[in-house]
């Protein structure tokens, strides 16, 4: 053992959370630190668990519709949509195009409500309390459209097994357009900002540096990979609900670290702006519903179906053995995977860097616990 | 483009920050909502609090067939009816809906033949205690009344 001098810390073991504000919810980071210096992280998990998965079991393929809006409740929408998709393809369901269409432009939408969400947390743990109140201004515009389409803001369940339940209502196109007219100015808006401040690059740039390659070891998906330079994006890659006919780009960036993945993911939100206008200028009239049963019972088999939710690859694997009820539903949260390479990001890195790379990883404990 | 050593001198981008800020100054631009003062016009497809409705009459729509009860997800509804022998038709005698487990996903609504069961614009459902929460065939037919203070 050595002699412990006046200027020599010994190791310290620190809990941040699960009430700390910038964990984003009740996620526990167990701290190992020498001073201000982390020597490595734990994560603790689990505070928000309440067997979504074991629910699924007891419910019908369309009862558990509802529940998947809870895993990522930033971003209802898209897990309404990667469960569909799931079940639809179990049970070989075709669904219109109008349905198709609809849905490109909800979860769109409901993309940028999550990056909104993301950049105003985000800024707000960096320290930036301003663009917080803007974003969630726009955000609330996104937010009034779902309600006015399926009548709720956050827990939606705006898609059906087969289709959608809605048809749009009275001015749907017009609303959405508006909202893409005013959100474009209100990007640049976000990125005076922010983009040039120094404060934000100085606490962003080389901090939570993820290679493509450690990147790929953890599994890592989304706009995080996409930082690191690997040009993978589900809607290009395995295209679903009709995402090969609009034409976008997938942002890239090279350097990896939380700068990067800020900037991809405002290039992403124009992007969605550019998806959106594209889906409602060619929306197809017709039906909405594909030919489903009432009472469904798909054929004994399962089906694996992943999207890319705003926060990475969002996967479901569904099992039937032929009843009315799943056999097992398991899903693949990015948050969750994408929290491993945590530890990995802010290794001998500072206390306030582990919040920073916290707020980009840009995790949802609904989805981590599950 | 300026030199950055020159944009660090004249603090360009504090600058070019801060008037963001100033042109958001505009009183036009006011989105806080003075919520118990004035309610917000929830859309029409809200999912709200769940009313069961009756036709001009004043007799209910609903023809006790349990569908609502049997769509819904947490199993919270509960149909009570008695056959009556002259039409042999089911007649509602109670109802009741537990709205302490309800998570408004609005399959009911989806499910009900004759659109008897809806989940209304109301949202002020707070209560002083669980049992309140549990509501039967009279409170659903005639809805909730919040209390409105007057400031």
């Amino acid at each position: 053992m050595p002699e412990a001098t006046f200027l020599d810390s010994t190791e310290l073991v620190l809990n941040m959370g699960p009430q700390h504000p910038s964990t984003h919810g009740v996620l526990r980071v167990i701290l190992k630190l020498d001073g201000e210096k982390v020597l490595g992280t734990d994560c603790v998990v689990g505070y928000l668990h309440r067997g979504i998965e074991k629910i699924a079991e007891n419910r019908t393929w369309a009862q558990f519709n509802p529940y998947v809006d809870r895993l990522d409740y930033v971003a209802a929408v898209s897990n309404g949509l990667a469960y569909c998709l799931a079940v639809e393809k179990l049970i070989n369901c075709e669904v219109p195009v109008r349905a198709q269409a609809v849905r490109v432009i909800l979860t769109e939408l409901n993309r940028i409500g999550s990056h909104l969400l993301w950049l105003g947390t985000h800024a707000l743990d960096i320290g930036a309390i301003t663009p917080v109140f803007y974003c969630f201004r726009e955000r609330e515009e996104s937010l009034k459209i779902l309600e006015k389409y399926c009548g709720a803001r956050l827990t939606t369940h705006a898609f059906r097994i087969g289709g959608l339940q809605f048809e749009t209502y009275e001015g749907f196109e017009r609303d959405v357009l508006a909202f893409c007219d005013m959100f474009l100015p209100k990007v640049d808006e976000y990125e005076e900002l922010l983009t040039n401040n120094r404060i934000w690059v100085g606490r962003l740039q080389n901090v939570g540096v993820l290679t493509a390659e450690q990147c790929k070891d953890y599994g890592v998906t989304g706009p995080v990979l996409r930082a690191a330079g690997v040009k993978w994006d589900i809607r290009k890659a395995l295209p679903y609900s009709g995402y090969e006919q609009y034409d976008f780009e997938i942002p890239t960036r090279t350097n990896g670290d939380t700068y990067d993945r800020y900037l991809v993911r405002m290039q992403e939100m124009r992007q969605s702006v550019r998806i959106i206008r594209q889906a409602v200028e060619g929306l197809p009239a017709g039906p909405i519903l594909g030919r489903v049963a009432k009472v469904l019972k798909p054929p004994a088999g399962e089906a694996y179906v992943s999207i890319e939710a705003p926060k990475g690859e969002l996967g479901f694997y569904v099992v039937s053995d032929g009843s009315a009820q799943p056999y097992r539903v398991r899903v693949r949260p990015p948050s969750f995977i994408n929290l491993q390479a945590l530890n990995q990001m802010v290794h001998g890195a500072l206390i306030a860097d582990v919040v920073a790379v916290i707020g980009t990883l840009d995790i949802v404990l609904g989805e981590v616990d599950r | 483009m300026m030199p950055p050593l020159l944009r660090k001198i004249l603090l360009v981008d504090l600058f070019e920050g801060l008037r963001v800020t100033f042109r958001s100054q505009n009183p036009k631009n006011i989105y806080t909502e003075q919520y118990p003062a004035e309610r917000p016009q929830v859309a029409e497809r809200f999912r709200g609090a769940p009313r069961l409705l009756k036709d001009e009459n004043g007799k209910t729509l609903c023809n006790a067939c349990g569908a609502c009860a049997l769509a819904c997800p947490e199993q919270l509804i509960v149909v009570g009816s008695v056959r009556n022998p002259e039409t042999k038709k089911k007649e509602l005698t109670t109802y009741t809906f537990d709205l302490s487990r309800c998570m408004f996903c609005g399959m009911c609504q989806d499910a009900c033949p004759s659109d008897a069961i809806k989940l209304t614009q109301d949202f002020e459902l707070a209560t002083y205690s669980r049992n309140e929460l549990i509501w039967d065939r009279q409170m659903l037919e005639d809805g909730p009344k919040p209390k409105q203070y007057k400031c």
